[in-house]
């Protein structure tokens, strides 16, 4: 019942048209559908951008025009029409509540389930007032205890204003525009995002999350993010929120890109839990995210995520490892539950000398669901020495999911070492009843499994982080076994 | 405590228990035996509520209700516990943490509050140094990569956790050296009480010189052909099943 009752409540909230219409006081901030220079022009206007900026808007349009869809992916979709999609609304004023009394006591039970704590319940609930001013002053202490460290951490409209160097230096080199369809849609309209600069040797004190700044929020559809770590320096990033969002878009096509100079190291963390349709598989997020980062000599990249939500999932962050010496990895939890459908994986682009990446891949498949694992090692000539090591497993419930697994390997050197490893298993009859024989109900049979099977990735999760996620796949998979 | 009334029982329609009777009272040890296929590991099943096997008819009433529309996970909290003669794996779930997760359901069922780590961890040492286990044992994924001996002894760990009133003992002793047959059933005659009932079912009479059962049961082709005391395993051992169940 709970799960089901969540998910029609989160289905309503977030298939609800917006009751107050995209109207504010100019006319030219109402624009109608569709996809044009103008609406980029517009778009750049809007946020006061420099003349350079629009000018790559520009370009990553043109690129646009002249791509199709990508299709290879094992999803299944219908066409997305760009000419159906707003591209620019003034700031939402948002419906908000006085307090959260008002808000639907289905949801709130939710937030409880999720343990989310009352000031961020109310701002996911949409209720006004103090708590903004809460987050202000919290955002405005570590701002400053960041800024004595040199270090930048801002809203990606605000960095194109006052950081322009940094952002024509770095933008866009480890996603150009071209690299695919979704990424050139990002390209010519991205609403905003955030910024992150580590200067050389600096050890950035705390995990920087976008939660701290989410009195400048609007991330909405097109989200950019860009984290430049200088030359020795750490920094560890949790993008995303455990609890349902509140979202009047469809289809997501965000961008990050991680530069990790010499000797740095960037960790970024994920917990994406965007609604993912109704269990009819009506509604929900198309979520086509380009996530890529680039390691120099030395370096380390290190991608964490858990997928829980969005109707589909496309999504393969990336380490280019580019210096001799630089690491990737990537740990990846996906849950795909009712009619979800996820396709996602890696790609380990070994460029430098003795490059090592690891790849721990987990899908746990329930319902009518879909998940894949796709995910490339390539070992370039010059990388001599390099080392991957691939292990993806598949977690299957009931005999109507499905989970596929698509490793590419390319080596082109023979000094080189790469080993893939892959299970597909299935929660048993007797695992169940194994756990329900020690008092235990199917959902916390199921959600002790999971667990299980997860946590290798989980414990690679910033703790707090990790809590939440242990409770976000339980609650995915609620009701999961009838 | 545990009344048993013609059971029968089938599995893909064939038929496994063909009208059992069996009473067990408070603090009452019994002992089923039985030649393989004669149905004893399907009425271990059969109580725990495993519904991989249909029942055809008859009563199993546990204290005074039937309990046969009742869920496996509720019988285990109304005090059932089954020793699994095949144990499964549940990778990187460790034993303290599905332990822990099994004696929370079992208290917050009976409106207890969870027991504190350091009472609990307590609980656990004092069990397995009863069971002769040792302390690296509780960060171990449950079952897996054990030995026969490690698993069954894993059974008996819990069951001395859980504290259950009805014990059943699904061939405990396949698999086990003397050695460990011997720390488990020192570790069965430990939990016995005035309260506590046990059910164990055996192929073999080794386990009951170190169990002494108050009754034994002889299981063939679906039901009991023969009780007695003690004396019925010996007898049973000395001239064997043919003899018996003739």
């Amino acid at each position: 019942m709970g799960r089901k009752k969540d998910k029609e409540i989160i289905g309503e909230l977030t298939s609800k048209k917006y009751p107050y219409g995209f109207v504010s006081d100019f006319d030219s901030d109402t624009i109608g559908k569709g996809l044009n220079e103008d609406v980029v022009r517009l778009v750049s206007r809007k946020k006061n951008e420099p003349k350079w900026m629009l000018e790559r808007r520009l370009e990553a349009l043109e690129i646009l025009r002249k791509m199709t869809p990508p299709k290879w992916a094992n999803l299944k979709f219908q066409n997305i029409n760009l000419q159906d999609i707003i591209y620019y609304s003034a700031p939402k004023k948002k419906a908000s509540l006085a307090s959260l009394d008002e808000a639907d006591p289905e949801l709130i039970k939710t937030f409880n389930k999720l343990g989310i704590s009352l000031e961020e319940q109310k701002r996911l609930a949409g209720v006004a007032v103090d708590v903004v001013i809460d987050s202000v002053s919290v955002s405005t202490s570590f701002k400053d205890k960041l800024a004595d460290l040199g270090i930048i951490f801002c809203s990606m409209s605000e960095a194109i204003q006052k950081h322009p160097n940094l952002i024509r230096k770095y933008l866009g080199t480890v996603v150009p525009a071209k690299d695919n369809y979704f990424a050139a849609l990002n390209s010519a309209v991205f609403s905003d995002g955030s910024f992150c600069f580590i200067p050389e040797g600096v050890r950035c004190p705390m995990e920087l999350s976008t939660y701290f700044r989410i009195n400048e929020a609007g991330t909405g559809q097109f989200e950019r993010t860009l984290i430049v770590a200088e030359p020795g320096s750490f920094v560890s990033y949790l993008e995303g929120c455990t609890a349902p969002q509140r979202d009047e878009n469809q289809l997501h096509a965000a961008i990050v890109e991680l530069v990790a100079l010499d000797s740095s190291e960037i960790k970024y963390s994920t917990v994406q839990n965007w609604y993912p349709g109704d269990k009819n598989g009506k509604g929900g997020v198309y979520n086509f995210v380009t996530k890529r980062g680039i390691a120099h000599s030395k370096a380390k990249i290190s991608w964490t995520q858990v997928e829980t939500g969005s109707s589909i999932t496309w999504k393969y962050p990336s380490c280019i490892l580019k210096g001799n010496d630089s690491v990737g990895e990537f740990f990846s939890i996906a849950v795909t539950n009712n009619f979800q459908q996820a396709d996602t994986g890696t790609k380990m682009i070994h460029m430098g000398e003795r490059t090592k990446s690891t790849i721990i891949s987990k899908g746990i498949s329930a319902g009518k669901s879909n998940s894949s694992y796709r995910g490339l090692v390539k070992i370039n000539r010059r990388a001599k020495n390099s080392r991957n090591f691939s292990q993806c497993d598949s977690l299957l419930m009931g005999n109507l999911c499905g989970a596929h697994t698509f490793p590419y390997i390319d080596v082109k050197n023979s000094s080189s070492v790469v080993e893939h490893e892959a299970t597909t298993s299935k929660i048993g009859e007797d695992q169940l009843f194994y756990c329900n024989q020690r008092g235990l109900g199917n959902d916390e049979a199921i959600a002790i499994i999971v667990n299980g099977y997860c946590k290798d990735i989980l414990q690679k999760l910033p703790m707090e982080f990790a809590v939440e996620a242990k409770k976000l796949l339980e609650l995915t998979l609620e009701d999961s076994v009838g | 405590m545990l009344k048993i009334e013609n059971l029968q029982c089938s599995i893909n329609a064939n038929p496994v228990l063909k009208g059992l009777n069996l009473s067990v009272k408070p603090g009452e040890v019994h002992a089923i035996m039985g030649p393989n296929g004669s149905g004893k590991s399907t009425l271990a099943s059969v109580i725990a509520g495993n519904d991989n096997y249909d029942v055809d008819g008859g009563d199993i009433n546990f204290d005074n209700q039937s309990i046969l529309e009742i869920s496996p996970e509720e019988r285990a909290r109304m005090g059932i516990f089954m020793s699994f003669q095949y144990p499964v794996e549940i990778p990187g779930v460790s034993v303290s943490n599905f332990i822990k997760t099994a004696v929370t359901a079992m208290r917050k069922f009976r409106g207890e509050k969870p027991l504190s780590s350091s009472d609990l961890l307590k609980a656990m040492k004092e069990n397995m140094d009863l069971l002769k286990m040792d302390s690296g044992f509780l960060s171990r994924s449950m079952n897996e990569g054990f030995s026969g001996g490690e698993k069954k002894r894993n059974e008996i760990f819990q069951l001395a956790m859980l504290n259950p009133r009805l014990s059943i003992l699904d061939e405990t002793d396949s698999g086990l050296d003397i050695d460990a047959l011997k720390i488990v059933a020192n570790g069965v005659n430990r939990l016995r009480s005035a309260e506590n009932s046990f059910i164990i079912i055996t192929h073999y009479q080794r386990l009951l010189d170190y169990i002494s059962p108050d009754h034994v049961h002889i299981l063939s082709d679906g039901k009991i052909v023969s009780s007695g005391s003690a004396e019925l395993a010996l007898k049973l051992e000395k001239e064997g099943y043919d003899e018996i169940t003739k």
